[in-house]
């Protein structure tokens, strides 16, 4: 588009280079935004619905609709109070600071083929590094709010998101090896076909890995039964306890949009990302179907981008359903699950799918037959080598199994 | 920072010029707040901010893992230098720190010294090469953002590079890289077990008292 708009239009590139920019930041904006805002209405319906109320009712018509919007009224009119021992600068930087990490980490996030913000080879990885600056915001927050609740969450959320940084980090290496790229528009293009080719369905190693990962990624969130650090029946409000109007609405726009990030990272890493259970494009186009151009590719990425934010909306609607079902755990708990069962879990499934890959057992995507897509032939990924024979890999493909870090690499050095 | 930008290019300020300028110069401001602000808490946020526009530099030549291994490490670090600092000024006695006026000169001193060892390097490196990307207009970094010319795994380069290449002689940093780990793990232990250790004297104590009473 920007390459029209330069060629066609003959206008200056730099400038048609910071609109385009400004063009993809404010989409994203829009995604956080008005997904909180559709996110807050859905959460008070489900809470409604699980305690057999039936949540809001009146505004905006029959189900309710234009409550957030009420209260985001409510909350602009509010008065910004601060308290009197607060550290002024921090107390105002806090809720930018969670906001801009949550905002940051959707750059790299794709929501279909070739729709993404920036497209780095490394997505995955900064995704996870800018999604946990997030505790920064909610640590300064603590600090300067001057008040004992504020910092005794910010503690503990501090203890909780280092910890469970451990294992999310394992559980995120295991799709990207099975891959060999850490880049998600190629992970979730190499899921395409039937859904067994999601990489949930790869092995029973994956299967389970991705429950720790959505476990971890529900308590770097900061959700129930995680949500130690707002804990509102013992800490007031943690955190947040003395932050009114936008500056507290900021960190509940952070909050979601990590929850609607971390549900769609898990969407790409486990469940195929923007690629429907069947196969429907390549029914359609055929053998063309990784090819397309033009309207046909608009088309398509629609459709990939309904299934991926239905399936990152349903990810989301778990943790409602989750949050409004479990109580919350005490913070040795919080930490006990995450040093003796999500890490050494996390652990085993890291070797057993290694393992899996090494004695070339047959993987979920052999089960129904699939159609040949060039998407899937990556050069250099492991689906490149012909799996579907069953036989022991090619010894140059054992290289790189000494190192954990070296993982990633391991396909490249085959292509 | 912006050395490499003065006189010769002057002539041709592009979008990267301009991102170049802005990261290096949002370097410098943070990097000399975090001098000269007293208070911990506040020293760990300019210095994270100061690492971030730094790993900002980092993505701007096209470096994307170690843009991003900028933010997990150095970052991530000071998240916990930053722990320790509200833990410790929540009670007060540290809230600001003042400088002695001898370490003001020890410090000036090295940071001199490493000021004249890196200037005179910045200089002899030199300009960039011309990419094929600038003659159009575009920008090196958008040049390698756009989709046309394949942009090149930085991370493979870096993985191969610490792993050695199959085939070739070259060995790779894989036994140092293993004793790095092993070390790391083994004070980790030690620090466990001692904290540990700290804390079954405590509840020792407190059973005897209960048993006592």
């Amino acid at each position: 588009m920007s390459q029209y708009l330069i060629s066609h239009w003959g206008w200056y590139p730099p400038l048609v280079y910071t609109l385009m920019a400004m063009l993809a930041a404010s989409l994203v904006l829009l995604v956080i935004a008005g997904g909180s805002v559709v996110f807050i209405w859905m959460e008070r319906k489900v809470a409604g619905r699980i305690q057999d109320r039936l949540g809001p009712t009146r505004v905006g018509g029959k189900f309710g609709w234009l409550q957030t919007i009420a209260d985001g009224i409510k909350l602009l009119s509010k008065e910004d109070l601060r308290p009197e021992g607060a550290d002024a600068m921090l107390f105002r930087i806090a809720p930018y600071v969670a906001f801009c990490a949550s905002y940051g980490s959707f750059i790299a996030l794709p929501f279909a083929t070739g729709w993404v913000g920036l497209d780095i080879n490394v997505a995955v990885f900064f995704v996870v590094a800018v999604l946990g600056l997030e505790v920064f915001g909610v640590i300064l927050a603590g600090y300067a709010s001057a008040s004992k609740w504020s910092l005794f969450g910010a503690m503990r959320e501090a203890a909780q998101v280092i910890s469970y940084e451990v294992p999310l980090g394992l559980c995120i290496v295991i799709p990207v090896m099975i891959a060999g790229t850490m880049d998600l528009t190629k992970i979730g293009n190499l899921q395409s076909g039937w859904f067994t080719n999601w990489y949930l369905f790869h092995d029973p190693f994956t299967f389970i890995t991705f429950f720790v990962y959505y476990t971890c990624a529900l308590a770097s969130v900061n959700r129930a039964p995680f949500d130690l650090a707002e804990a509102e029946s013992e800490l007031v409000a943690g955190f947040h306890t003395e932050y009114s109007g936008l500056r507290w609405s900021f960190f509940f726009m952070a909050e979601y949009g990590s929850m609607f990030l971390v549900s769609a990272l898990g969407s790409i890493l486990f469940l195929g990302g923007w690629n429907g259970p069947v196969p429907v494009a390549a029914w359609i186009f055929g053998e063309h179907a990784s090819q397309l151009s033009g309207f046909a590719f608009v088309l398509a990425n629609v459709l990939g981008l309904m299934a991926f934010i239905l399936k990152a909306v349903l990810g989301v609607t778990v943790m409602m359903w989750i949050r409004w079902t479990l109580p919350r755990l005490r913070i040795d708990q919080v930490i006990t699950t995450c040093w003796k069962y999500c890490t050494p879990i996390a652990a085993v499934m890291f070797v057993g799918v290694i393992s899996w890959q090494l004695m070339g057992l047959p993987n979920g995507g052999d089960v129904l037959p699939h159609h040949e897509q060039g998407s899937r032939r990556l050069p250099g990924s492991l689906r490149e080598r012909p799996f579907e024979t069953g036989d022991a890999l090619p010894s140059a493909n054992s290289v790189g199994f000494e190192s954990e870090h070296g993982e990633q690499e391991r396909g490249q050095v085959d292509g | 920072m912006g050395n490499r930008n003065g006189g010769r290019w002057m002539g041709e300020i592009n979008g990267h010029t301009v991102l170049f300028l802005f990261f290096g110069i949002l370097t410098c401001l943070f990097s000399l707040a975090v001098v000269f602000s007293a208070n911990v808490v506040r020293m760990a946020f300019y210095l994270i901010l100061a690492l971030a526009a730094t790993s900002g530099l980092h993505f701007l030549a096209g470096a994307d893992f170690v843009g991003t291994m900028q933010l997990v490490l150095y970052v991530g670090g000071t998240l916990v230098l930053l722990v320790f600092g509200v833990m410790l000024t929540a009670q007060n006695p540290f809230i600001s720190l003042r400088t002695a006026g001898g370490d003001w000169i020890v410090a000036a001193l090295v940071g001199g010294i490493l000021l004249v060892i890196l200037v005179p390097v910045a200089f002899q490196i030199g300009l960039p090469p011309q990419d094929a990307g600038d003659i159009e207009g575009l920008t090196q970094r958008e040049a390698v953002a756009s989709s046309e010319p394949v942009s090149v795994p930085t991370a493979t380069r870096i993985g191969l590079g610490l792993l050695g290449v199959p085939g070739d002689d070259v060995s790779g940093y894989l036994l140092p890289f293993e004793i790095i780990s092993i070390h790391l793990l083994v004070v980790l232990v030690g620090a466990a077990y001692l904290a540990r250790a700290k804390r079954k004297v405590v509840v020792r104590q407190e059973s005897q008292n209960i048993a006592g009473s």
